[in-house]
C-alpha cells in the first residue's frame, strides 16, 4: 500500500514538474528582445512577407493563445517547424537524440567501470598509501568539472599524443551502412567492427570526459559503503573460511554495498546528460547538444524549445525511474 | 604512531593554504591588471603573430607566454581575463547565495506551503540542463557581463536552497530551537538568532563552491561567443580561439586552459578544506 501510495504521488509530482517546465521554457523564450521574422527574410522583403511568414507562425496573437498553440502541439507530437531548417523539429530533434544517448550510455558505462575500480582498489589496500592517492585522485576528478577535462584529453590524446579524433562522430569519408541512428549499436549488429572501432576513436575522449567526474562520485561512495561492510560479521566470517581479500571484496560486499551508488548514480545522471551539451560543442560531436547552441545562436525558437522540453522530459523520465526503483527496492518502504 | 586525524588536518591546512596564495595572487592581478600586464591586451600587430613562449625558438622577448594569431599578447590576455572571471565570480556567488539560502532558509524553517512552492520551483529548476538553461538565458537577454551575472543567479539559486533547506530544516527539529521559542523569541527572531548562525558555515562553504561554478559557467558562455563583447579578453574566448589553431599554436589554448584549471580546483578545493575546519567530527 504505502509503496503504491509514494508511486502515486511521485507520478502527480512529475506531472507538475512537466506542466512547470513548459511554462517556464515559454516565459523564457517569448521575452527575446529580437525578431526572429526579420532575420529570416532577405533584406527589402515588404510589410506583407513579414505580417504572411507572423501569422504562419502564430507569432500575431496573443501569449496565451500561442502558449495553447504551442502546448496543444507538444501534446500531439507536433513541436513546430524549424525557423533555419524549415524541417519538422521533432524529426530534426529525433534524428539527433540517438547520437547524443550513445555518447551518454557510453560515458555512464566507462564511469561506473572507472569509479568502481577506484572504490575496489581503494577498499583492498585501505588504510594505505594506495587508499590516500585514491582519494586525491577522486578529490581533482570532482573538483575540475565535464569541460576542462574534455579540453585536457584534447591536448593529451588529440595533440601531443594523437590516438583519438578531437571532433565529429565518424569519419565524414566513410559509406554507413546505418539504417538507425544508433551507429554504435548497429555498427556491432551489422559486425562491421570497421566502423566501430572508428565510431569509438571519436567517442572516446568526449565519453571520457563527461565519466571523469561521476566516476570519482562513484568511486567516493562506492569504497565507503564496502569499507563498512567489509567489518560486518558475515564478512569476517567469509574471510575466516579462507577466501582471499578480492574475492571477500567482489563476492561478499560489493552486493550489499551496491544499492546507496545505485541511487546516486541514477540522480547523477542527469547532470552528464546536461554536460553533453558543452561537451558535444567541444568535440564537434553531431548530437542534440551541438544542435541546441546552433539554435540559440540563431535564435530558432520551436527549435529550442523542442530541444530543451526534451532534455526536460527526459530528466524527469531518468529521475521518475531511479525514485520508483528505489521505492521497490528499499525494504523500509517495502514493509513499512 | 601518527594521529590519523592531525595529518589529515595538516593536509587540509595546506590545500587551504595553497588555494588562498593562488586566489589571492590571481585577485592582485586582475585588480592591478594594468600596471602588471606586460603589453596590451588589446593591441594586434600582424608581424607578431603566433610567437611561441619564451623558452622556445623564435619567440620575441617581452612576449612571455606568446602571442595569438592577431599578435595579441597571451600573458596579458589571461591577466585582464582575471578581471571578468573573478568579478563575475564574486558578484553572481554572492547574489546567488543571498537569494538561494534565504530561500533555502524560510521553506526548510517555516514549512508549510512556503516550504511546497520552493520545492516545486526546485523540482522545476532540476529538470533543466544548467548549461542549456544558461546559453537560452544569454540568448534571450543578449550577451554581456550583467547576463551572465544574473543567468548564473537564476540557474543555480537552487543549489543553495536545496542544501540550507535540509539543514535548516534538520537544525529546526532541534531542542535548542524549541527553548529559544519557549523562551519568548518569534518565529523570525528564532529563524534569524538561532536556526541562522548555525547554517551559516554552511552557506560559506557554498558560496566558495559557487565561485568555482561561476568562473566555469562565464568561461564556457565565452567559449561559444555569448559573453561580453567579443574585443575584451576572456579566459573561455581565448580557449575558443586556442581550440581552432591548436596543431598551429598549442600555446594559445593551454595557458588560459591552466589558468582556468587552477582557479576552479582553488575554489573548489577551498571550499572542501573550509568543510573540513568547520566540520565538528574533525575538530
Amino acid at each position: 500500500m504505502r509503496v503504491l501510495q509514494a508511486i502515486l504521488v511521485r507520478l502527480f509530482t512529475t506531472a507538475v514538474t512537466l506542466a512547470g517546465v513548459a511554462v517556464v521554457v515559454f516565459v523564457v523564450i517569448r521575452v527575446v528582445p529580437g525578431n526572429p521574422i526579420a532575420m529570416m527574410l532577405p533584406p527589402g522583403a515588404t510589410e506583407e512577407d513579414v505580417a504572411r511568414l507572423t501569422a504562419l507562425y502564430g507569432l500575431d496573437k496573443g501569449l496565451w493563445a500561442q502558449f495553447g498553440i504551442w502546448v496543444a502541439g507538444v501534446v500531439q507530437g507536433d513541436f513546430g517547424t524549424s525557423i533555419t531548417t524549415k524541417a519538422p523539429v521533432l524529426e530534426l530533434v529525433l534524428g539527433r537524440l540517438p547520437a547524443t544517448l550513445e555518447l551518454s550510455i557510453m560515458a555512464l558505462v566507462m564511469a561506473v567501470v572507472l569509479g568502481g575500480a577506484a572504490a575496489l582498489v581503494g577498499t583492498r589496500w585501505r588504510g594505505g598509501r594506495v587508499e590516500a592517492s585514491v582519494d586525491v585522485a577522486n578529490g581533482m576528478a570532482l573538483s575540475v568539472p565535464d569541460f576542462l577535462w574534455g579540453l585536457v584529453l584534447i591536448l593529451l590524446f588529440g595533440v601531443l599524443v594523437p590516438v583519438f579524433h578531437i571532433s565529429g562522430r565518424v569519419t565524414p569519408s566513410l559509406d554507413l551502412p546505418f539504417t538507425t541512428g544508433f551507429y554504435l549499436f548497429e555498427s556491432l549488429f551489422r559486425l562491421r567492427f570497421d566502423l566501430w572501432a572508428d565510431l569509438v576513436a571519436h567517442m572516446f575522449m568526449p565519453a571520457l570526459a563527461l565519466a571523469i567526474p561521476l566516476a570519482a562520485i562513484i568511486g567516493q561512495l562506492l569504497k565507503q559503503s564496502l569499507k563498512e561492510t567489509m567489518n560486518l560479521d558475515y564478512v569476517t566470517l567469509a574471510r575466516t573460511k579462507g577466501y582471499g581479500e578480492f574475492r571477500v571484496i567482489l563476492r561478499e560486499a560489493l552486493r550489499n554495498a551496491a544499492l546507496p551508488t545505485l541511487t546516486l548514480v541514477g540522480v547523477q545522471f542527469t547532470f552528464l546528460i546536461g554536460g553533453t551539451v558543452i561537451i558535444e560543442r567541444l568535440f564537434s560531436y553531431e548530437g542534440l547538444g551541438n544542435m541546441a547552441i546552433d539554435a540559440v545562436i540563431n535564435r530558432d525558437l520551436p527549435l529550442i524549445q523542442g530541444i530543451v522540453v526534451l532534455f526536460a522530459v527526459i530528466f524527469t523520465a531518468v529521475n521518475l525511474v531511479v525514485d520508483l526503483l528505489y521505492a521497490v527496492l528499499n525494504p523500509r518502504l517495502r514493509h513499512g | 604512531m601518527v594521529d590519523g586525524r592531525s595529518l589529515t588536518r595538516r593536509r587540509a591546512g595546506a590545500r587551504l593554504w595553497l588555494s588562498l596564495t593562488w586566489l589571492g595572487l590571481l585577485c592582485l592581478a586582475a585588480l592591478f591588471a594594468p600596471w602588471v600586464a606586460p603589453k596590451d591586451p588589446l593591441a594586434q600587430d600582424l608581424f607578431l603573430g603566433r610567437l611561441p613562449p619564451f623558452w622556445v625558438t623564435g619567440a620575441e622577448p617581452g612576449y612571455y607566454l606568446g602571442t595569438d594569431s592577431l599578435g595579441r599578447d597571451v600573458l596579458s590576455r589571461i591577466i585582464h581575463g582575471g578581471r571578468v572571471a573573478l568579478m563575475v565570480a564574486l558578484i553572481a556567488g554572492v547574489a546567488t547565495c543571498l537569494l538561494g539560502a534565504t530561500l533555502g532558509l524560510l521553506a526548510g524553517f517555516l514549512r508549510g506551503w512556503v516550504d511546497m512552492l520552493v520545492s516545486r520551483f526546485i523540482d522545476i529548476w532540476m529538470a533543466f540542463p544548467p548549461v542549456l538553461f544558461s546559453i537560452l538565458l544569454i540568448a534571450v537577454m543578449g550577451p554581456g557581463l550583467w547576463s551572465i551575472i544574473l543567468a548564473i543567479v537564476v540557474i543555480d539559486w537552487t543549489r543553495f536552497a536545496r542544501v540550507i533547506r535540509a539543514e535548516a530544516m534538520a537544525q529546526g527539529a532541534m531542542d535548542y530551537v524549541a527553548s529559544a521559542r519557549v523562551a519568548g523569541r518569534g518565529r523570525l527572531g528564532t529563524m534569524v538568532r538561532e536556526i541562522l548562525p548555525n547554517v551559516l558555515p554552511t552557506v560559506v562553504v557554498l558560496l566558495t563552491l559557487e565561485m568555482g561554478i561561476a568562473v566555469i559557467v562565464e568561461a564556457i558562455l565565452s567559449f561559444v561567443n555569448l559573453s561580453i563583447s567579443t574585443d575584451d579578453p576572456t579566459w573561455g574566448g581565448m580557449i575558443a580561439e586556442g581550440r581552432t589553431s591548436i596543431h598551429q599554436a598549442w600555446w594559445v589554448l593551454v595557458f588560459p586552459l591552466i589558468t582556468l584549471f587552477l582557479t576552479v580546483l582553488a575554489f573548489s578545493q577551498l571550499g572542501e578544506g573550509l568543510k573540513d575546519r568547520f566540520d565538528p567530527v574533525l575538530r
